[in-house]
């Protein structure tokens, strides 16, 4: 079924698709950040990828576009997963919001806001999930030292 | 600021730590109040900020992060064994399903199938801790409603499990079991009859809770229509596990996407009616029965052969060899200190933990340190989503709502 349904995904997906291929049982489609709205909109109503998993950012410090941006999807009918890549530059690190699409998105989204600096486009609330308001950075970046402290509270002398 | 008597205060106030979602020009006749992020009554620390009108909840916004330590910062400056105690504070209530979760994921990655010894025990001992945390779950949940003897019949059991779990694995609670490629141990002599023992005794305790609360009164009027999901909403979500199996959808990765040994095993998904408060105690209540059924399963089915398999490339040398022969020894030495040789690439690995999905999905780059390991941990997605079962219900029922969901904060704040 799962094979069946990825040749499928890709010959109608064709046009968006960069680069498809399974790795590990899971479809992986690269494409380019502004079609990714539209061929999630697809992905769900026309497949029945109806739960959003997952968005985080892998930082490559050393390429170019830095970020690349991953979704991960689930089918609940077809219990197959399928994997979303899109490329960010650091200079604009932005991408179009699943909110409308799924209500996962808004924390999902929150959390990849926080730690990586993704502006996701659309998105009424991206305050901190997991830090707090006003922290500087965004942690997860490579460039971020891993012993930097912010602390809210002054620490005692 | 001055108080009262014209003293300092030693403290300088600090800035609030959340932005309330709410405005805040206060509406007439609506109250706001803020529930932790330490309240007695919740367990996990998080923040429910509520507007009330009257006693009814109008809306909610729910802050969690209180617990979050960096897990997935900190990973990235170790190896991929050294992971394994960090994955086990994740779900601390059951640390064996983190193990086996991740080590399958740097499994896939490196092309290793365990063997069907390792498979078979995995899988028993990741029912036994489903066991663990569904009982701790309840246990905690009816006694936030009054009910002290259920409470302590569960936590009786459960401490039977742990000092088990404690005679293989050397610790009670975060057990660094789990290894890639295997095990850290074998099963000691007689660990399977006292599993059997606890087993009947579980079953004991627990059927005595069922009398205790399935037909209680009081239990059925706090539970029974309160924090309603549908399974439309919950999928809407990304809810998983035994809240998505409470509104009646049988979505379970043990059966829709069979890993470990669950193919090979027998066993039903319960499912509830509609999502209320009263279907996850009860779903949870049955797999609990399930659970044991399939750990029966495996003790009966339990293969012989080694628990590690023989692949250099991650699981360590045996200590005797590491002693008397060179190729051992600096085999251990590179495993020790440059890592274990994972190819460069990514992998998403799920498996049904006792929340739900719990997903790893890392990046290698080819070295013995990961590029990224990002958690996928249900109940970040339920605290994304809980406001949906709050909204709309009465402030006491926040109390045995939220104890429903689960909320777990190692693995939500991360």
């Amino acid at each position: 079924v799962a094979q069946n349904l990825f040749d499928l995904l890709q010959a109608q997906l064709a046009q968006s698709i960069r680069q498809a291929s399974v790795a590990h049982g899971v479809l992986v489609l690269e494409l380019a950040a502004a079609d990714i709205p539209g061929v999630v909109g697809r992905l769900k109503a026309e497949f029945q990828f109806d739960m959003f998993l997952d968005v985080t950012a892998v930082d490559w410090p050393d390429q170019h576009p830095r970020f690349e941006v991953v979704y991960h999807f689930y089918s609940t009918q077809h219990h197959v997963r399928v994997r979303l890549k899109t490329r960010v530059a650091q200079a604009d690190p932005t991408v179009d919001t699943l909110v409308p699409l799924y209500g996962s998105a808004r924390y999902m989204e929150r959390e990849c806001h926080e730690m990586y600096g993704i502006a996701f486009r659309g998105n009424a609330d991206l305050r901190p999930a997991l830090l707090y308001e006003g922290f500087k950075g965004h942690p997860l970046r490579k460039d971020y030292p891993k012993l930097g402290e912010q602390p809210l509270v002054e620490y005692r002398k | 600021m001055t108080a009262p008597g014209g003293i300092k205060p030693a403290v300088k106030p600090f800035p609030n730590p959340v932005r309330s979602d709410f405005d805040l020009v206060q509406t007439e006749g609506r109250v706001y109040v803020n529930i932790g992020p330490s309240h007695p009554a919740t367990h996990g620390t998080v923040q429910i900020i509520a507007e009330l009108d009257g006693e009814r909840v109008v809306r909610t916004d729910v802050h969690p992060g209180y617990l979050h330590r960096g897990f997935e910062k900190e990973c990235e400056s170790h190896t991929w064994h050294n992971l394994i105690p960090y994955v086990d504070r994740l779900n601390y209530v059951s640390a064996l399903i983190n193990d086996f979760a991740y080590c399958e994921a740097v499994e896939k990655l490196m092309g290793v199938e365990i063997t069907p010894r390792c498979r078979y025990l995995r899988t028993l001992l990741s029912e036994y801790s489903r066991i663990i945390d569904h009982i701790t779950c309840i246990a905690a949940g009816v006694m936030e409603i009054g009910a002290m003897t259920a409470f302590l019949y569960l936590m009786t059991i459960r401490d039977y499990m742990y000092e088990h779990l404690a005679n293989l694995t050397g610790a009670r609670v975060t057990y660094s079991y789990g290894r890639i490629g295997g095990l850290a141990a074998d099963l000691p002599e007689g660990w399977l009859a006292r599993l059997e023992e606890i087993l009947v005794q579980q079953e004991e305790f627990v059927g005595r809770v069922h009398g205790l609360m399935d037909r209680n009164r009081i239990f059925i009027d706090r539970m029974r229509n309160v924090g309603c999901l549908s399974t439309a909403d919950a999928i809407d979500y990304g809810f998983t596990g035994p809240i998505l199996r409470s509104t009646g959808a049988a979505r379970d990765l043990r059966k829709d996407t069979p890993y470990l040994a669950y193919a090979d095993l027998d066993f039903d998904v319960p499912v509830g009616i509609k999502g209320d408060n009263y279907d996850r105690y009860y779903v949870r209540m049955r797999e609990i029965d399930e659970s044991v059924y399939m750990i029966r399963q495996c003790v009966d089915a339990l293969p012989g052969g080694p628990i590690n398999v023989d692949d250099r490339r991650c699981v360590l040398p045996p200590k005797h060899l590491v002693y008397t022969e060179i190729e051992s020894l600096i085999n251990h030495f590179k495993l020790i200190m440059d890592g274990p040789d994972v190819p460069a690439g990514d992998v998403y690995s799920a498996h049904e933990a006792s929340n739900g999905e719990l997903g790893f999905y890392l990046v290698s780059n080819g070295k013995g340190v990961p590029h990224k390991v990002h958690v996928r941990s249900p109940s970040f997605a339920h605290i994304g989503g809980v406001h949906k079962m709050l909204d709309g219900y009465q402030l006491a029922d926040i109390i045995p709502t939220f104890g429903s969901i689960n909320m777990i904060g190692g693995e939500c704040d991360r």
